[in-house]
């Protein structure tokens, strides 16, 4: 099939208004923010050579800070601040999406603006300074009527340099619940969808393009005293932020968000749950690519409704248990502890997708390898993958220790490239899911766990506290409960895998739904 | 008090801080008066203090040592803004506003003053018309699509804008070309004269200072060497003075032969 007549493009578009109307929401609000805090400092600092040197480095360093990481670094910061405002004043905020993101591509935004408005109001001809104060000026008239005016040619260059950064910056604003572009990008990357891929970075470049030729034509018009095309590009940036304003004013509030982690299988299932929503008449939208402890943190603030978790994961990881009881006492506790949270856990889907250690059925064949524990003589010259948790969760803590495992080498790896790694002998083995379909379609063994370092992780479907009695989604969630087997959930991540037409998450939802509904 | 100095420097000195350690005296006990009416010139090389000497009268720069008068106030006493404002001050090669019309630089002070926007706009045509410039052609215009006389024009014109008694100007005519400069040299005389004004011009130039001013003040090192009258100065015993009247001497004996009168 043509890449043009592939119709994921179609279904890329029916994303477009949400996905580039959060986009430009928060790309607008940072820079604004940014606009707002670094004018008045870089004309505060232009003249104190201490005070420029010390902001110019702290901009300098943020600059350094990868935009992700950047980010990420605001969502643990506002939750611990809101807990602080909580306990102190009484209220809190919600730590999740729109604001760590507004604040830290706000951050972002700055060191453009800050050098190059203190660049250009240095660069103000002395003598031009002279003769304003000569004429009469105080500093203030002098500042707005000579040195801003001329300065304007550098600094709008620095505004434009920063729309550009933070417009780009902004599609890495999915992971921490902020949906933008990048949904695009980090969809499709998880699950082999390149025409989404193409889709979000096309997109969002052409919003930089747009926004920096906005921008151009106001500074054209203001350095020409043209008002006309001031107006114009003013018209042109007040219409893009209307434009993405209006779908959502008229989306309502009593729409569902569900989230979805940022692996395959979440994808597919959080597009299952949005149309059994959409299919009960409600409307739904997803949260997609969030972390694990940012999407359990934004249920419990009611940031969404709706996820996916799996038992063992929150055992460990968000409850810190270190005991490990058989399956169905966990899920009682869990029950209990998550409802002193005032989160429901609604049920079990039917799968489980544990962690596993998995390589190739020939290899372990060759190496008389059939449970971790034959592994563990082996290890010393072998080599394992994970992909970004594996490494810092408590069950890989829990293998080495219950095991003795010791690798020759560790390395991070992007899941769906994980497997295909192994298979190539790349890596001898990986920390895979149980229910990925990759495994069969690699031929891959997954290892025996005797020891039982790795807890059970039954799929469950959590409620967020608002919506702990809602009808209507537990009506559209029951169907679910129990219905998805580890067979079927296999062939579904496996076919969601793929890289076609049928891949796309919600394509392969439905053929989920169409498996699991019959029955 | 019909002969009373409308600008009176006395005791007069400024240190600048310069490299390292090192301290610059840049005007050293100068006590000098002008009188209303007078057209001063004062003459220096570079360094000499001139500049700084101009400036302290509308307080660009502030005083150490000394007293300054202007318009028998103390300018220590007086609003630095405020002061500027009630004196013209002309700059090297204009320093006109660039990103501003003619219009806009010329009446910039009735505009900080408050003017209403008619009176400016009247006072802006009759000022074209005082420095010979054409309203229709040159009100609307930038600064850069004008000759360096017309800017030079322009910044006349807006020190004169909001009718000041005393014009301050800053080498005003270094940078054009002989001929421009004389007849902007002659036609700001004249201005000077129909006007009242008090006028106060730095040159280094000797011959200019001789030709338009009423009396010369000779700067050197910060310290006034020598105040006078063209005639007077010739009587000076000074060196440098000497040195300095040499040239406009020489100029006009040689003139004087190359282009005997009658002959041209």
């Amino acid at each position: 099939m043509s890449l043009l007549s592939d119709p994921r493009w179609g279904e890329a578009l029916t994303h477009l208004s949400d996905y580039l109307g959060n986009h430009v929401r928060v790309s607008v609000t940072a820079l604004a923010l940014g606009l707002v805090v670094s004018l008045p400092l870089a004309i505060a600092a232009r003249k104190a050579r201490f005070l420029r040197g010390i902001l110019l480095g702290i901009a300098s360093i943020v600059q350094t800070v990868p935009g992700l990481a950047l980010l990420a670094l605001f969502y643990p910061l506002l939750l611990m601040l809101g807990s602080v405002t909580l306990n102190w004043f009484g209220f809190s905020f919600s730590a999740f999406g729109f604001l760590p993101a507004v604040l830290a591509l706000a951050l972002y935004s700055m060191l453009p603006v800050l050098r190059n408005t203190i660049t250009g109001l240095n660069g103000v001809d002395p003598a031009l300074l002279e003769a304003a104060q000569g004429v009469g000026m105080t500093p203030r008239q002098s500042l707005f009527t000579i040195e801003l005016p001329l300065a304007l040619p550098v600094i709008m260059a620095g505004i434009r340099t920063s729309a550009v950064w933070v417009i780009g910056t902004a599609t890495l604003s999915t992971p921490i619940g902020q949906t933008s572009l990048g949904n695009y990008i980090f969809a499709g990357l998880q699950t082999q969808n390149w025409v989404f891929v193409l889709f979000g970075c096309i997109a969002a470049a052409v919003l930089a393009l747009a926004v920096d030729q906005l921008l151009a034509l106001i500074e054209n018009g203001l350095r020409n005293r043209s008002s006309l095309r001031t107006a114009l590009g003013g018209l042109g940036i007040a219409a893009l932020i209307a434009a993405t304003l209006v779908p959502t004013l008229a989306r309502g509030p009593s729409s569902y968000i569900v989230g979805a982690k940022t692996f395959t299988e979440q994808y597919v299932l959080s597009a299952l749950i949005a149309e059994r929503l959409r299919a009960a008449g409600s409307s739904a939208s997803s949260r997609e690519g969030l972390g694990s402890s940012v999407i359990f943190d934004a249920l419990a603030a009611n940031d969404i409704d709706v996820y996916v978790d799996y038992s063992g994961t929150l055992w460990l990881n968000q409850f810190h248990r270190s005991d490990m009881p058989p399956r169905e006492q966990l899920l009682d506790e869990l029950k209990t502890i998550l409802a002193k949270q005032n989160i429901t856990l609604f049920g079990e889907l039917g799968f489980a997708n544990a962690y596993a250690l998995v390589m190739p059925r020939k290899r372990a064949e060759t190496l008389g390898i059939r449970s971790i524990a034959d592994l563990a003589s082996h290890t010393s010259t072998l080599s394992i993958a994970g992909d970004y948790e594996f490494f810092s969760r408590p069950e890989w803590a829990g293998l080495r220790k219950a095991y003795g495992l010791s690798f020759r080498a560790q390395r991070t790896m992007q899941p769906d490239f994980m497997y295909a790694a192994v298979a190539s002998g790349e890596v001898d083995v990986i920390a895979g899911y149980t229910s990925d379909g990759l495994i069969a379609k690699y031929d891959l063994v997954v290892l025996d766990d005797p020891r039982h370092a790795i807890p059970p992780y039954d799929a469950i479907v959590l409620l967020s506290p608002r919506r702990a009695d809602d009808r209507t989604l537990q009506a559209a969630m029951t169907p679910l409960l129990g219905r998805v087997d580890i067979a079927d959930m296999r062939a579904a991540n496996l076919r969601a895998s793929g890289n076609d037409a049928t891949s796309s998450p919600d394509a392969v939802a439905r053929w989920l739904w169409d498996k699991i509904g019959k029955r | 008090m019909p002969h009373a100095p409308l600008i009176a420097y006395a005791n007069v000195g400024k240190t600048f801080a310069g490299r390292a350690d090192e301290r610059v005296v840049a005007v050293d006990d100068v006590s000098l008066e002008v009188g209303q009416g007078e057209f001063l010139a004062i003459v220096g090389g570079s360094g000499s203090g001139k500049t700084t000497l101009l400036r302290l009268a509308n307080r660009l720069i502030e005083a150490d040592r000394g007293t300054i008068r202007v318009e028998d106030e103390d300018v220590r006493g007086l609003d630095p803004v405020q002061l500027r404002r009630r004196i013209g001050y002309v700059f090297q090669s204009g320093a006109l506003f660039p990103h501003i019309s003619v219009a806009g630089n010329i009446g910039m002070t009735p505009k900080l003053l408050g003017w209403p926007a008619a009176d400016i706009a009247a006072r802006v045509d009759e000022l074209l018309d005082l420095v010979q410039l054409d309203r229709k052609q040159h009100r609307d215009r930038l600064p850069q699509e004008l000759s360096g006389g017309q800017r030079q024009r322009v910044g006349v014109a807006r020190a004169l804008a909001a009718k000041p008694r005393i014009v301050l100007m800053d080498e005003p005519f270094g940078a054009l070309d002989p001929l421009t400069r004389d007849a902007l040299g002659d036609d700001y005389r004249a201005l000077h004269g129909k006007l009242g004004l008090t006028t106060v011009m730095i040159t280094h130039d000797m011959t200019e200072a001789l030709l338009l001013a009423d009396r010369v003040a000779v700067m050197r090192a910060g310290k006034l060497l020598a105040l006078g009258t063209p005639a007077e100065l010739t009587r000076s015993n000074d060196a440098y003075v000497t040195e300095l009247l040499r040239t406009p001497r020489r100029q006009a004996e040689r003139l004087n032969t190359l282009l005997p009168r009658g002959a041209a």
